[in-house]
């Protein structure tokens, strides 16, 4: 590797180890339980790599022990993965200019690299292109070896992990609070928590991320709004 | 399942993935200058998102006997631990490892 990808790597690391451990540990349930649903390795590998979406992956198991039904399983991700589309808009500045590292940068964008690209801090002199792509791309790897070890050799952890995939609640919260520390306006946040926590006691969990969102761009379009009235 | 209909299902999931992540940037290319109200909402929605995961990772708990009660004193104990220390990695490891006592030893 050159000098810039070598910083930039070294830079990248350091932010993704919480994800290494949540990856390689829900990683290797998912292997698991593919392995223990008929699947062979090949697939699990190539739906971790493919679909790369966690809650998604879980799905498609069931999906594929149901009958075919392709338009509803198209349908039903749409709406599982409808939160990505927010991480589309929130990035379409921090991804612009990235050159072909643009293409893999969309396509791995699960929630946690979404999370500590969009909030990490670049060190000086570091190319922030390929911190993205490392912190991406590590975490892509983390999660199909964890995949293909659960699929391969079953659960190998043989210490007591109930609670372990706590890692990413934590990560969020954390990355919540660093947020916090670093705007004066804290509605967005607030809205963000708000908005979801009372959709999640009206809809149900199954569905209340889209509605979240529904009230979260209207709620956001009112306050451009408001606020172009206040300067005019 | 044929092994056919099983790939053309697993595809459809990837499209229907791979769209939800790329639609902004389709329908806001580079070049272009997004609506207003597209670029407004670029610059609060990373605010208003993680607040939305957290939730997100809490769907489930909060519907379970305890009422997500182990996972708020965790996610207390993270806050303390990172308003304390700072230390983002210490923050994460210390709430998990808080979080693995509380219900294999508490709850």
């Amino acid at each position: 590797m050159t000098g810039t990808k070598t910083a930039a790597f070294k830079a990248a690391l350091p932010h993704t180890l919480p994800i290494c451990a949540g990856f390689l540990f829900l990683g290797m349930s998912y292997g698991f339980l593919m392995k223990s649903s008929g699947f062979a390795t090949v697939w699990t590998f190539f739906m971790s790599t493919l679909i790369f979406a966690g809650s998604m992956e879980f799905l498609t198991i069931s999906l594929l022990l149901s009958s075919f039904n392709p338009l509803y399983c198209f349908l039903l991700t749409l709406m599982v993965n409808a939160r990505h589309l927010f991480y589309g808009i929130a990035m379409l500045d921090k991804y612009r200019g990235t050159g072909w590292k643009k293409f893999y940068l969309i396509f791995g964008m699960c929630d946690e690299s979404f999370t500590i690209n969009c909030t990490a801090q670049v060190p000086e002199g570091v190319d922030r292109t390929w911190f993205m792509f490392f912190v991406t791309l590590l975490n892509q790897i983390y999660w199909v070896s964890g995949a293909v070890l659960g699929s391969l050799a079953g659960n190998v952890l043989t210490f007591n992990t109930e609670g372990l995939d706590f890692v990413m609640t934590a990560l969020f919260a954390v990355m919540f609070i660093n947020q916090w520390r670093e705007s004066k306006d804290h509605r967005p946040a607030l809205l963000g928590l708000g908005a979801s926590l009372i959709c999640l006691f009206i809809f149900g969990q199954d569905i209340f991320i889209v509605p979240s969102m529904a009230v979260i761009v209207i709620i956001f379009y009112v306050m451009m709004k408001l606020e172009e009235r206040r300067k005019a | 399942m044929s092994t056919a209909q099983q790939i053309i299902t697993v595809a459809a999931v990837v499209a229907a993935t791979v769209l939800t992540r790329a639609l902004p940037f389709i329908i806001f290319p580079e070049g272009r200058k997004p609506p207003k109200f597209i670029s407004w909402l670029a610059g609060v929605l990373p605010f208003a998102v993680i607040g939305m995961l957290v939730v997100y990772c809490l769907r489930s708990a909060v519907f379970s006997d305890l009422h997500a009660l182990p996972e708020l004193m965790a996610i207390a104990f993270t806050a303390g631990l990172h308003l304390w220390r700072k230390n983002t990695l210490l923050s994460i490891a210390g709430g998990t490892v808080f979080y693995m006592f509380l219900v294999q030893q508490v709850f």
